[in-house]
């Protein structure tokens, strides 16, 4: 089998460029598909902990499908409040909404 | 078998890693979000071949179904919805830069300090053969030891996000 470091390395790779995407684009649908990468590389650590340390118990699996259900949640709910911000001010850029800014 | 050293399993894992860390890339760094939304659908893709290499084939499916299948649609639609704007001028903003050198500090911090001396001695041989199956993953679910407060919660939890992101993005009339 492959080594267990080799799947978390693909993870801390693939949430770095998460990150880098959450930090750097200014499109806020850019931004979310960063953070559904980020999420995903939680889960492919969750997963490998799971069947390299504790395969006799569901746990890791289980949270893994917990957080697929919280993706979801938050990629309707992030869309929905894009599709909202750019009918009332005709863009996507995360700078030009400041509403809340102080 | 093995051909020249290296078995199928972990040729599959570097397919399904190149898969996975060139659909991200492809996130990050693509003008077009039509695009990026193809190369998010990869990335997932990947994911789910990476899914089915740790045996849990029921994951890989509902990365299938749900990722792929919901979120990436709905990315597309998204997209549509906000065409002008998905082509900017400027992708990044103007601290693109300090982003890039935080990411990377972040990957090898991450690498040289916590996933090569902590769990790069774990041999292979240690992982053990027996795993679980997709029935026993159901029955963990309905278990009332185990994981069937957290479904609840969770179904409650979804119920709440559709109805809310319904609302939050439905047309009001009397501002139209």
């Amino acid at each position: 089998m492959v080594p267990l470091w080799m799947y978390l390395a693909v993870g801390a790779a693939l949430f770095c460029i998460g990150t880098y995407t959450v930090l750097s684009r200014k499109n806020a649908i850019a931004i979310l598909m960063g953070v559904e990468l980020m999420l995903n590389a939680v889960n492919l650590n969750l997963v490998g902990f799971w069947r390299y340390q504790a395969p006799e118990n569901m746990s890791g699996q289980a949270f893994a499908a917990f957080v697929l259900v919280i993706a979801a949640a938050e990629a309707a709910v992030g869309l929905a409040i894009i599709i909202a911000v750019y009918r009332s001010r005709r863009s996507v850029v995360v700078e030009d909404v400041d509403l809340l800014r102080w | 078998m093995v051909i020249g050293g290296i078995t199928p399993e972990a040729l599959a894992f570097g397919f399904f890693t190149i898969l996975t860390l060139g659909g991200a890339l492809g996130v990050a760094l693509n003008r077009n979000l039509v695009r990026g939304a193809v190369w998010l659908i990869v990335s997932l893709f990947g994911m789910a071949g990476l899914f089915v290499l740790l045996s849990a084939p029921f994951l890989a499916a509902v990365q299938v179904l749900v990722y792929i299948g919901a979120i990436g649609i709905l990315f597309t639609f998204a997209v549509m919805l906000t065409r002008s704007m998905t082509n900017l001028r400027e992708r990044f903003t103007n601290q693109w830069w300090i982003s890039a050198i935080v990411a990377a500090l972040f990957f090898l911090f991450l690498l040289l300090g916590v996933v090569v001396p902590v769990w790069g001695g774990l041999t292979p041989d240690q992982a053990p053969a027996v795993v679980g199956t997709t029935e026993q993953l159901g029955a963990s679910f309905v278990d009332g030891n185990q994981f069937v407060l957290p479904f609840e919660v969770v179904s409650l939890l979804l119920t709440a996000a559709i109805i809310g992101a319904i609302v939050i993005a439905r047309l009001h009339e009397e501002e139209e």
